[in-house]
């Protein structure tokens, strides 16, 4: 099995304080992979860093075990193949939930392209396949600012959907969901894996059981331990972490 | 997908038809009685104030660059028409020079600088009156929109850019005429200016000019390309995590409106008959922005809308109470920003809307319709 992604040796600090100490973690592809730790951990700062949004102090992120990440911007990791949804949903919301599907589907990204652009059937119909997979069929014409907060966290997973990355970044994705819904986005997302590699940040305990995969827990943008959410949990350090916060 | 003209475009268009075929007609029919020529020209030049606006709304309603710098591509396009006008003269200035315009023999100059040359053809001038403004957004959005900067920091440099210029144009040395700028024009494609056709010609090129920009606005705006500038203007963070090169999207637009401001100005310099440093001057591009926050921005007519209106309300006070014009334009801009959020023309449309009745729904709908941003527009935001 190939690595996907490999985090090694990573640091970044903010104002003296280390968001990202030390930080190796290595994803083969294909795999789902949850990440967990309290509040504060540097998950979302690794991401952050996975994608160009932050760049590191010292060390270095491998795609495909061949490029350097840390070189690239957001566009270019997006257009390498990596999707990002955020902890807090953020979908275009004077746009109609189609037109937020139609943006992200994957295609040319060049501003003359865009210009010249038309849609296509094969567009249209994956847009429609999309909607319906995410439930906002009959939501399509309205604005995204009209969605309630779990459909946005919807919406955002069909725009992540529709950009059929190679990797996905999912940031708590259950926040604001129905017990139900949840469940539903476990199961989403462990149909994506081995098509797609996964991680996914989560809160939500029952969540990440539903999820069945290799845990990573981090802590002070360390990685504490690593395996079954069963051994994880059992681990003194992690119970601690956890406990004493 | 959305029309190219929708019933908004439809209705304006109409109307410019309509003042388009009446002004000019009315003016040389009745031989300046029904129309006073000085009518013709002062409506000429409030469609390019119209254009000019049109070319901010395309930046700042539908992209988030608030250009605090527009009036500079505006001076720029009008400078361009003026150096053309300028050696149309030839041998009937004071000095009777046939190369060099009256200001540089007054200066003992003794040739004509080289960026001066070409401006004889009236198509090398044309193009200019794009190319001048279109590279300075160019070099200008390039070094900006690189480095990321956004906000009052983008307003604060562009309102540089436009004072910087000023200056530079103020100086003698520079070659455009210094403090008096360009002026004296005779005559344009030899037809003189002072005669009602040449007025008549300019006003309906105005308005032709004003109805290609707002088509073209419409069509950029109503593409996917306009759709990115709004997913930009709204959360331009989010935009790039979907594979958007942002400084890409903002550079095309801010050229292309740049460039359209040019044109205005181009139009503008032949009916008031002068260009000088003052168009740089940055309270005028302040005045921009007004024009579109109180028409209607994101909207396109709208924003042409309110320059009309305040251009003409300026031209109405100014000669009443010439003292209280900035007054009033502080007032009706504290007004418009603290009820109308959706501007002038958001307000005739309310209008009508509950004339027809379903009121408010249809309201909240029309609003939605043109991708209004929300006031306090949430900037992506990667963490929560
Ligand atoms: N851009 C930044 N500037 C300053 N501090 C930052 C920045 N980004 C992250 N931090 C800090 O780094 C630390 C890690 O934050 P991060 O958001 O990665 O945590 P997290 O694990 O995602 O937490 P949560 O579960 O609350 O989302 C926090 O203390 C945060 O305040
Ligand atoms: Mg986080």
């Amino acid at each position: 099995m190939s690595v996907q992604l490999q985090l090694d040796g990573v640091n970044r600090s903010f104002d003296g304080y280390k968001a990202i100490n030390d930080l190796s973690l290595s994803v083969d592809k294909g795999e789902l992979r949850a990440v967990i730790g309290p509040n504060g951990a540097g998950k979302t700062t690794m991401m952050d860093i996975i994608t160009g949004k932050t760049r590191p102090d010292s060390g270095k992120v491998l795609w495909n075990q061949s490029l350097d990440l840390t070189k690239i911007d957001e566009a270019g990791s997006a257009r390498l193949g990596i999707g990002r949804k955020f902890q807090k949903p953020t979908v275009f919301e004077t746009h109609t939930v189609e037109e937020n599907i139609a943006l992200s589907l994957k295609a040319e990204r060049g501003v003359f392209a865009t210009l010249f652009h038309r849609r296509t059937e094969a567009e249209r119909a994956r847009i429609t396949e999309l909607l319906q997979l995410v439930r906002l069929e009959e939501a399509r014409d309205r604005p995204a600012a009209d969605l309630s907060h779990g459909q946005k966290q919807w919406l955002e997973i069909g725009m992540l959907l529709a950009q059929d990355p190679e990797l996905l970044l999912v940031d708590e994705p259950a926040a604001g969901m129905t017990d139900a819904e949840t469940m539903r986005t476990a199961d989403l997302l462990r149909s994506l894996a081995g098509r797609h590699t996964v991680i996914v940040v989560e809160h939500d305990m029952d969540f990440v059981r539903a999820l069945n995969c290799r845990v990573t827990v981090l802590h002070q943008g360390h990685v504490l331990t690593e395996g079954s959410l069963d051994h994880v949990s059992s681990n003194p350090e992690v119970i601690e972490v956890y406990l004493g916060r | 997908m959305t029309t190219l003209i929708d019933r908004r475009m439809g209705v304006f268009l109409a109307g410019l038809f309509v003042l388009t075929v009446l002004i000019p007609a009315g003016n040389l029919a009745s031989d300046g009685a029904l129309v006073p020529s000085y009518i013709v020209s002062l409506f000429g030049k409030y469609l390019c104030y119209a254009l000019l606006a049109v070319a901010l709304d395309l930046v700042w309603g539908f992209c988030g660059i608030l250009s605090l710098g527009h009036g500079a591509f505006f001076a720029l396009g009008g400078y361009a028409m003026g150096m053309h006008l300028m050696r149309e003269i030839g041998d009937r200035g004071v000095y009777a020079n046939p190369l060099l315009p009256d200001f540089m023999v007054f200066l003992n100059w003794k040739e004509l600088p080289w960026f001066w040359l070409g401006f004889d053809q009236f198509w090398f001038a044309s193009l200019m009156v794009m190319l001048v403004p279109g590279a300075l957004a160019f070099v200008f959005g390039w070094f900006a929109f690189r480095s990321r900067v956004t906000g009052v920091y983008l307003s604060i440099i562009t309102q540089a850019m436009t004072y910087a210029l000023q200056l530079a144009f103020f100086r003698n040395e520079m070659g455009f005429g210094g403090n008096n700028g360009l002026t004296d024009f005779k005559d344009v494609l030899g037809i003189p200016l002072q005669t009602d056709t040449a007025r008549a010609g300019l006003f309906v090129l105005s308005a032709l000019a004003l109805a290609a920009g707002l088509l073209i606005a419409r069509a950029i705006t109503t593409s996917k390309l306009g759709m990115i500038l709004v997913c930009i203007r709204d959360a331009e963070s989010r935009t790039r995590f979907m594979g958007y090169r942002v400084e890409g999207y903002k550079l095309f637009i801010f050229v292309v409106s740049a460039m359209m401001a040019g044109v205005a100005g181009a139009l503008y310099t032949p009916q008031v008959g002068i260009i000088n440093p003052g168009e740089f001057s940055p309270a005028n591009s302040i005045e921009i922005v007004i024009w579109v926050a109180l028409g209607g921005r994101g909207t396109l007519v709208g924003a042409a809308l309110g320059a009309i209106i305040v251009a003409a309300s300026k031209t109405l006070f100014t000669g009443w109470f010439p003292e209280f014009w900035l007054f009033a334009l502080g007032g009706l801009f504290i007004v418009v920003t603290l009820f109308l959020p959706r501007g002038v023309l958001g307000l005739i449309e309310d209008g009508l809307a509950s004339l027809r009745g379903g009121g408010a729904r249809r309201a909240v709908s029309a609003a939605r319709e043109d991708g209004q941003a929300p006031d306090a527009a949430p900037e992506a935001e990667a963490r929560a």
